[in-house]
């Protein structure tokens, strides 16, 4: 294999990791108050706001249930307004970032629904105020569970990100379609797909770990 | 059922409920039920008091009036006299800062060490980082486990995370500690360590306690009063060993029949018939106590009534510090026979039970 084809596959990976980075980072810190919001805003829950929590639940199913082929190409001319361009790696973080938040938002939900409800009450009968039960008792107990989320939302974005060569997005996934592909060049197809393996093992595996560290539920003395 | 508030003055009670009922609105499939119907009752300061109840007696919600944590549909909460249904938000919390409780699930923050189990209270109270570890220590040495300080809650047994627990609703000094079935989930021996230690607290801290429970053991164990709660309403009030050795309620019967040693041997019990033939014997329970429990009764019984007594089962056991006996005899049931008996009975102050009648 040839020295340029090693670099081109270098810059992608690069590519791949700068757009999973960015967009999980900004669809984490976004999708993370939602999915707290959506967990704690039912009818008699700390913040309830029913009909709030039903519009947002709404909107993130609506953007969960687009597929994200449809996604990239619908949020168009909200992308170009952004970026400036709606080709290249740039302009694919903004619909992976979009297609992160309710991602995020929902495996947010779910972990703190986890949380046992006598913890909440243990905290309300011990005087907290709402955002001290989120802060100090949601998050924390949720902790093993939201590292698990950030994982499964990075391997997704490895994914997603692979997708989006599909229409000019740079990275792995454009490199394997450009050259695996259109020029039927095999080898560049497997060693792409070897490099996704790899990432998402990775990926994975540090999350779990982390997780276990984490997770004081199940040591025994 | 009206029932008269107990003989502590509102001055010296902890909590007082006035007239409390709870209703709860029916949603979706479940039915609109009222869980607790004109409930009065008092909390002598002080106190340990136990609300006895079978599980959907309304308990629960009636613990959970104390600190807010339900709110009555009618009536009144008193907290050392103040009304907490005219509270805020903040005035809630500040009063849950002072009353301290403890719960059948331990509900023990599993990311946190013992340590920081016991501190959160305080930390939600803003108390800073060496006031807190002050106030910790003492307490981990008080429900004796220092050692563990630095554990987490899955490396502890049920009876050590309920220690935990209640060093957790001690943090904040609490005049009022509510107990909702702290034992229920524990075994038998462990139950009597933690009762121990709510004893203790009690006496050397001067902490009122309030619990509910529908284990009579519990009851017996700790409580100086007691209000047997059934379907929502209290049907039984009083001091614990009165309570105890004249129940009035059939409910109360009931869940006393639970103790040891006042369940009658199975095949005795199978050959019960609710009326006499000739020959039969009755089976009587005697429940005696103070200075009778001293006396040689049985063998006066023989005496007085000039026939066979036979032993059936038997306990002597103690009630708020006071000791108590039960005993379940069997003898000729024929009149000359047992109203020689029910004149003993009557002369030496026992009460007594008719059970029923045994070939």
């Amino acid at each position: 294999m040839s020295p340029d084809l090693l670099l081109l596959i270098g810059k992608a990976t690069l590519d791949t990791l700068r757009m999973v980075a960015i967009a999980g980072f900004i669809g984490a810190l976004i999708g993370l108050p939602i999915g707290i919001f959506l967990a704690t805003s039912g009818k008699g829950e700390l913040f309830p706001a029913p009909n709030v929590n039903r519009i947002v639940g709404l909107i993130v199913n609506a953007t969960r249930s687009t597929p994200f082929i449809i996604l990239v190409v619908a949020i168009i001319p909200f992308t170009r307004l952004v970026t400036g361009t709606s080709i290249g790696t740039k302009a694919a973080i903004v619909p992976l970032t979009i297609a992160t938040i309710p991602f995020v938002a929902r495996l947010v939900e779910a972990a703190i629904r986890d949380v046992d409800k006598g913890l909440i009450e243990a905290a309300r009968a011990m005087g907290a105020t709402p955002v001290q039960i989120v802060f100090k008792v949601l998050l924390a107990e949720a902790r093993p569970a939201l590292t698990l989320a950030l994982t499964m939302t990075i391997v997704s974005l490895i994914g997603y990100s692979a997708m989006v060569g599909a229409v000019g997005g740079g990275g792995l996934g454009d490199l394997g379609i450009r050259y695996g592909y259109q020029r039927f060049m095999p080898d560049v197809m497997l060693i792409v797909v070897v490099v996704l393996i790899v990432l998402v093992q990775l990926v994975q595996s540090a999350g779990d770990r982390l997780a276990r560290r984490f997770d004081k539920r199940s040591r025994k003395t | 059922m009206t029932i008269s508030l107990s003989e502590f003055s509102r001055d010296d009670a902890s909590v007082v409920f006035d007239g409390v009922s709870k209703r709860f609105a029916g949603s979706g499939e479940s039915a609109a039920f009222t869980a607790l119907n004109n409930v009065s009752l008092t909390v002598g300061r002080g106190s340990i008091t136990g609300i006895i109840g079978r599980s959907g007696a309304g308990k629960s919600t009636l613990i959970r009036l104390v600190n807010g944590l339900e709110k009555p549909s009618s009536g009144k909460v008193l907290v050392d006299g103040v009304d907490i249904g005219a509270l805020d938000e903040g005035g809630l919390r500040n009063l849950r800062r002072s009353v301290g409780m403890i719960f059948q699930h331990f509900n023990l923050l599993s990311s946190r060490t013992v340590f920081g189990n016991v501190a959160l209270p305080l930390e939600i109270a803003g108390v800073d980082r060496r006031a807190i570890e002050a106030r910790v220590r003492p307490l981990l040495d008080l429900v004796g486990l220092a050692d563990k300080h630095g554990r987490y809650p899955a490396e502890l047994s049920g009876g050590q995370k309920q220690r935990i627990g209640i060093a957790r609703a001690l943090a904040t000094e609490p005049k009022l500690l509510l107990s909702d079935e702290a034992t229920s989930a524990l075994d038998p021996e462990t139950t009597q360590s933690i009762l121990e230690l709510m004893k203790r607290i009690n006496a050397d801290l001067g902490l009122t306690v309030l619990l509910i429970t529908h284990e009579m053991e519990v009851v017996k164990a700790v409580t100086s009063d007691v209000a047997v709660i059934d379907k929502g309403e209290i049907v039984e009030l009083g001091h614990t060993f009165d309570v105890f050795t004249h129940p009035k309620h059939e409910t109360t019967r009931a869940l006393l029949s639970g103790l040891p040693g006042s369940k009658l041997p199975e095949a005795v019990a199978r050959g019960l018939k609710p009326a006499a033939a000739p020959g039969d014997r009755v089976v009587v329970r005697l429940t005696f106590f103070g200075a009778a429990a001293e006396r040689p009764l049985i063998s006066q019984l023989i005496q007085s009534i000039g026939a066979e007594v036979n032993i059936i089962a038997g306990t002597i056991d103690e009630i708020g510090g006071k000791p108590y006996g039960s005993l379940v005899v069997a003898y000729g049931a024929d009149p000359d026979t047992s109203g020689k008996a029910d004149r003993f009975f009557a002369e030496n102050g026992l009460v007594t039970e008719v059970l029923g009648y045994v070939a």
